[in-house]
């Protein structure tokens, strides 16, 4: 049995089907990596797998328990489950401390000593212990990730989503991001996540999983879908991905 | 477009350079609109001085004025100044700095008209006041009903105050409980959604004076025990009826300003939908309420003045018996002036809080 266990999961927005059903299983320590065109769905079942969208059908499992219909204690669901967001998302009213705090205390209820010291050990692992009082909008987008990465951390989560974490970054700060991303892997935290870097994808992905139009069109090892893909519609997509030079 | 027409296109010849603008149109036209607001100040200083015979202190008011009056005059002279000079070095094939002369030129022209303009605009105010020997004073500005009035229509004027600020503070809390009421979630909060909902519309439909004529008058018949009450209160609470309406609107909208994301990160952290009001959404929505509550609170105090059609002695009640003793209606532009007094403080810093954000939101 798979740690994570997407079954024939599907979803839809009025009468736009995004998700046609589609079933993936992620290990304990597996990094998985989630590519395919923009709008091919990649959001949206990051979303189901913490419910932040409610699934029209399958079922997703967290450690043999069922996370997907009703009933479930989503707010239990999602400490084990954390997400990091393209547009970082973090809470522009907080600092950089508050922002990694808040879930600890008031989700957990750590002391605020206890939840200082932790957050300030996780920004130091980052580079961004000498802007724990800065303010978001104070940040580079870089920067911003990197909290939004910490702050996710900070409640210690079974599996990390992240959602094309680098997509909104400027060039010369993407290596830094994927830098905690390859560290985190490394580390044997469990990871799903949706990327257009190929090459990163290559390195630290234990499966890669194209999807296209909302189901999964191939799914393997790296070496076997950058390399030797079998399916004209993940080579078709590959090649337009070399040809705008990101691979 | 393919490539050989870009190519082409750098072969052409350069376009000849922009030649300097005229200046001496816009002077001319300063000059015309100046000299006239000169003459119509002139003609409204002699007829302020005469209004009140020659005395020294309209005399000296006409005075400031017709000086004022004459300040345009330099900017535009300025201005063919730098006609000239424009001229001057178009001749010379000075083509850059004649631009320049003519570009200041202009700037100058264009001030002395701006200013010669409201010098026309005050000076025509003053007529209009002043024509008819005085009527329009003699009818709204007559200093002594301002005195004999004065005293009680302050007095009067701390029930306005009075009314509006204990009104607002209900207005404050009821609000609140609609606009909860309105965003609860599910099946289970439709009923109280539709109540809310309903209330809303009813009271931002229904005109406050109509509101006020029914509560003032409707509840001591309709509910005995309020008989005992100071008619001041029903005013509050017909102002909180209505007032309720609009903030819980505010908050609504104020809440639903923030982006979804934050909600979606907050809740993929694991705060519930309560934790998530309180620490995320509540404290940046705040800032973006408080300029249209302040709006609202602006004119829930003038429209305490409606409590005068059910007879509480605010201020317009007391300034119109006034009115009715001297035969004058000076006692109700006093009354005007109490509002403006109160309201335009906080009218600027609405303003102001407004600007700050919107330069904060450029910048960030
Ligand atoms: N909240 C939503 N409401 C309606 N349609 C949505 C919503 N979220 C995503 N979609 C649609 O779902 C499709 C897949 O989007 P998404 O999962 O964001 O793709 P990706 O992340 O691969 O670019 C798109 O067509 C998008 O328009
Ligand atoms: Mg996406």
């Amino acid at each position: 049995m798979s740690f994570l266990e997407i079954e024939d999961v599907r979803k839809s927005f009025g009468h736009n089907e995004v998700l046609k059903g589609v079933t993936l299983n992620v290990e304990r320590h597996e990094v998985v990596c989630l590519i395919g065109a923009s709008g091919s769905g990649k959001s949206t079942l990051l979303r189901c797998v913490n419910q932040l969208e409610q699934v029209n059908g399958g079922e997703i499992h967290i450690d043999g328990d069922t996370v997907t219909g009703a009933g479930v204690d989503l707010n239990k669901l999602r400490r084990d489950v954390g997400i990091v967001f393209q547009s970082y998302n973090l809470f522009p009213h907080m600092s950089v401390l508050e922002n990694v705090m808040l879930a600890p205390t008031r989700v957990v209820g750590i002391s605020k000593e206890e939840a200082k010291e932790k957050a300030m050990t996780l920004l130091t692992s980052v580079g961004m212990q000498d802007k724990s009082s800065a303010y978001p909008d104070m940040l580079s987008g870089g920067q911003q990730q990197r909290v939004a990465i910490v702050r996710a951390l900070a409640m210690e989560p079974r599996v990390m989503l992240l959602d094309e974490i680098t997509a909104a970054l400027d060039p010369e700060l993407v290596g830094d991001v994927l830098e905690i991303v390859r560290e985190l892997a490394h580390g044997g935290l469990t990871m799903l996540l949706a990327t257009h870097e190929m090459g990163f994808a290559r390195e630290v992905a234990s499966q890669v999983c194209f999807l296209d139009s909302g189901s999964i069109c191939e799914n393997g090892p790296p070496e076997q879908i950058f390399d030797n893909p079998t399916e004209p519609r993940t080579q078709q997509f590959l090649s337009r991905v070399v040809k705008s030079g990101r691979l | 477009m393919s490539t050989p027409d870009l190519v082409e296109v750098e072969t052409l010849p350069a376009p000849p350079p922009s030649q300097p603008q005229r200046v001496t149109g816009v002077a001319v036209t300063a000059l015309v609109v100046d000299v006239v607001g000169i003459a119509l100040m002139v003609f409204a200083g002699l007829l302020l001085r005469d209004y009140n015979h020659g005395g020294i202190f309209s005399t000296i008011v006409a005075i400031i004025l017709v000086l004022g009056s004459l300040y345009p005059l330099w900017p535009t002279i300025q201005g063919f100044r730098g006609g000239a000079k424009r001229n001057r070095l178009l001749h010379n094939d000075e083509l850059v700095a004649a631009r320049r002369a003519s570009a200041r030129g202009r700037e100058d022209a264009t001030i002395g008209l701006g200013y010669g303009a409201a010098a026309i605009i005050v000076a025509g105010l003053l007529l209009l006041g002043l024509t008819n020997s005085g009527a329009v004073a003699e009818t709204f500005f007559r200093t002594d009903a301002w005195h004999q009035s004065f005293g009680e229509a302050i007095q009067a004027f701390w029930i306005n105050i009075w009314v509006a600020v204990v009104s607002f503070v209900l207005v404050l809390i009821f609000g609140l409980i609609l606009a909860i009421m309105r965003m609860l979630p599910g099946r289970a909060g439709a009923p109280l959604r539709l109540i809310a909902t309903v209330y809303c519309d009813v009271f931002r439909a229904v005109p406050a004076i109509v509101t006020v004529l029914l509560v003032v008058f409707g509840l001591p018949l309709a509910f005995t025990f309020t008989q005992r009450w100071n008619p001041a209160f029903m005013g509050v609470v017909a102002l909180t009826l209505t007032y309720s309406a609009y903030v819980a609107e505010v908050y609504r909208a104020g809440l639903a300003s923030i982006h979804p994301s934050q909600s979606a990160a907050a809740r993929s952290l694991g705060l519930s939908y309560a934790q998530t009001l309180r620490a995320v959404l509540v404290p940046q929505a705040v800032r973006r309420m408080v300029p249209p509550l302040m709006n609202d609170f602006i004119s829930l105090q003038k429209d305490t003045a409606l409590l005068s059609i059910a007879a509480i002695p605010e201020v317009l009640l007391v300034t119109k018996l006034w009115e009715s003793k001297l035969f004058n209606l000076s006692p109700v532009t006093l009354a005007a002036v109490f509002f403006i007094v109160i309201t335009i403080p906080q009218a600027r810093f609405v303003d102001h809080l407004i600007n700050r954000d919107a330069a904060k939101r450029a910048g960030g």
